[in-house]
């Protein structure tokens, strides 16, 4: 718990999200207009989703699947039943004058989230709901100087809203909850969770309280649409609200919206009705019922979970908890790990987890590219590592063959019998070199005599740069011991 | 249940309505009239009974996730009162 210094004593943040998730569908919620993002304005949109009079709503069963899927995801409650409802306000982006969302019979109920936190520990935080709705088209305000441009492209596009329990108690709690969230989706293949996109937006809730005492007042910050906005925004909501109190006013219940360029808050032009949406069924469209079995079926076929993955990976490969979960942030990396110890035969995971997260994240993040396009593939890297167990390679080596198949795309395998780069492990060789690098420098084997045991460092170093890297340097260890002792 | 003149106002300028002063007060009585019917269903005694939503047992159509609409831009915006680049144009509306 991270708590805040005030001049009134300490206080706590109490924080809750609303996440807006766009659903992987080809289709909108309603109907069969394309959900691809980046099209030209207003050429994915029906009669339906401009709202033109007679037009009726089908509900699209994708849209369905996928709620209940990340509920089952979200280890939540399945509601057989569910009600659309209308809920009523007007804006130029939303056609209908009212958006078809879910109210007070919502098709998933409470579930529940685990964070895994910087220092290691974990925390759990609950889920209220998660309910289907529609998006609202987007408006253009900076296109002219006194209109404002409309496309419906996203209007009648499927989101799931993934309501949190007031749980959260510090920016890096949500920033926790909401990295949590992406991988899940992404993991279950319901959202892509791109904020840049805006496929994943949410709306912060914060109130502040000195600890122990009853919930404060709290703002609803909107249309937050990166991790790192939502932690400024809450921040800046949290500090602002304790200088309120503390200069003897009080937190006004409003919506405000986040401004990144300033990093602040600022409260929305007060409309004062606007909290009136009037929801009622909406008379268009039936209870969804859902048959129990069709839920089973599905959560029979959930793919495996960060969660699971990183408690596997733990138990079977004993990686620490830290490289676990790197590991398993991303559904794609996991699965590389795993394809590298599986075709590195007889490889240690351990090393496994270090080549991964190291040089080859290293290699991606320097050149800009994805896994898929990474030169060096699973089978490669295991191969590379398989050379390295077997003591074919020295470490020393193995970067540089790494660096040698990532520039050519060649086996490691390949480099090292090109290159001639296999580590010597033959005791005739090596000695012979070691009894050379000993020759030549009587001045250091004195000093080691004389006690220095730091020049047995820059024996080992002299005798590998000697063979090239390419001596076994356990084998160098030992012999050099043999020989000065 | 029953509304006053106030109410009848919020409502109307909830649904963007304008009604004038002058009207307001005949809507008031009207609107009470409705409710006092609808009022009636009260007299029944519904404990146990579940809210229908249709007069058959149906369950939803539902749609198999294919594009097969959109696509139609010119229909879009055909009554639209003054199209822009593709998009509709409105007042400004910007918080």
């Amino acid at each position: 718990m991270s708590l805040i210094q005030g001049e009134t004593g300490e206080w706590e943040m109490v924080i809750g999200l609303e996440v807006h998730a766009q659903v992987i569908a080809e289709s909108k919620l309603f109907s069969g207009a394309a959900t691809a993002f980046g099209a030209e304005p207003n050429t994915q949109v029906s009669l339906v989703d401009a709202a033109m009079p007679g037009m009726l709503p089908v509900l699209n069963e994708k849209s369905v699947e996928q709620a209940v899927k990340t509920g089952l995801g979200l280890n939540a409650q399945i509601n057989l039943s569910s009600v659309f409802e209308r809920k009523n306000y007007f804006y130029p982006d939303l056609p209908q004058g009212y958006q078809i969302s879910q109210y007070l019979q919502p098709i998933v109920g409470e579930g529940v989230v685990t964070l895994d936190l910087p220092d290691g520990s974990a925390k759990e935080v609950g889920i209220e709901r998660l309910h289907l709705e529609q998006d609202a088209g987007k408006s253009l305000h900076d296109q002219h100087p006194s209109q404002t441009y409309i496309d419906l492209n996203r209007s009648g596009v499927t989101l799931m809203e993934i309501v949190s329990k007031p749980d959260m108690r510090s920016a890096e709690e949500v920033g926790a909850y909401l990295e949590k969230l992406r991988s899940i989706l992404r993991y279950l293949g319901t959202c892509t969770s791109n904020m840049e996109e805006g496929s994943m937006r949410c709306d912060v809730n914060v109130s502040v309280r000195h600890p122990g005492e009853a919930l404060g007042t709290r703002t609803e910050t909107k249309n937050v649409n990166s991790i790192r906005f939502a932690k400024q925004a809450i921040e800046h909501e949290a500090k602002r609200q304790i200088a309120l109190i503390e200069g003897g006013g009080a937190v006004v219940q409003e919506t405000r919206l986040f401004d990144p360029n300033k990093g602040v808050t600022r409260a929305m032009r007060s409309k004062e009705e606007a909290h009136d949406y009037r929801y009622f069924p909406d008379p268009d469209l039936l209870p969804v019922v859902l048959d129990a079995d069709w839920v089973a079926a599905l959560k029979r076929d959930l793919p495996e979970l960060p969660d699971a993955k990183k408690a596997r990976f733990i138990a079977d490969f004993g990686l620490n908890a830290y490289d676990a979960g790197v590991l398993v942030a991303e559904r794609e990396i996991a699965e590389f790990f795993e394809a590298v110890v599986a075709s590195g035969k007889g490889c240690d995971p351990k090393q496994a987890a270090n080549w991964v997260t190291g040089a080859f994240f290293g290699a991606l993040n320097r050149d800009g590219i994805e896994i898929a396009a990474a030169p060096v593939n699973a089978a490669k890297l295991g191969g590379l590592l398989e050379l390295l167990d077997a003591g074919t390679i020295s470490g020393r080596i193995a970067k540089d063959v790494f660096d040698a198949m990532w520039d050519s795309g060649k086996d490691a395998a390949a480099i090292v019998e090109e290159k001639g780069l296999k580590q010597i492990s033959d005791t005739g060789a090596i000695e012979a070199i070691v009894d050379q690098v000993i020759a030549d420098n009587p001045g250091q084997v004195e000093q080691f005599k004389s006690g220095n045991e730091k020049v047995l460092g820059w024996f080992v170093g002299q005798i590998m740069k000697a063979s090239q890297g390419k001596a076994n340097p356990g084998m160098v260890n030992q012999l050099l011991r043999k020989k000065l002792g | 249940m029953a509304v006053d003149k106030a109410t009848i106002g919020h409502i109307a300028k909830l649904a963007r309505i304008r009604i004038p002063e002058a009207q307001q007060e005949a809507l008031t009585g009207e609107f009470n009239n409705i409710l006092g019917w609808i009022e009636q269903l009260g007299e029944l005694d519904t404990e146990g009974v579940e809210p229908m939503t249709s007069v058959v047992e149906v369950r939803p159509t539902l749609r198999a996730d294919a594009v097969t609409d959109g696509d139609c831009r010119d229909q879009v915006l055909a009554n639209a009162p003054e199209p822009a680049h593709g998009f509709y144009a409105v007042p400004k509306v910007v918080e």
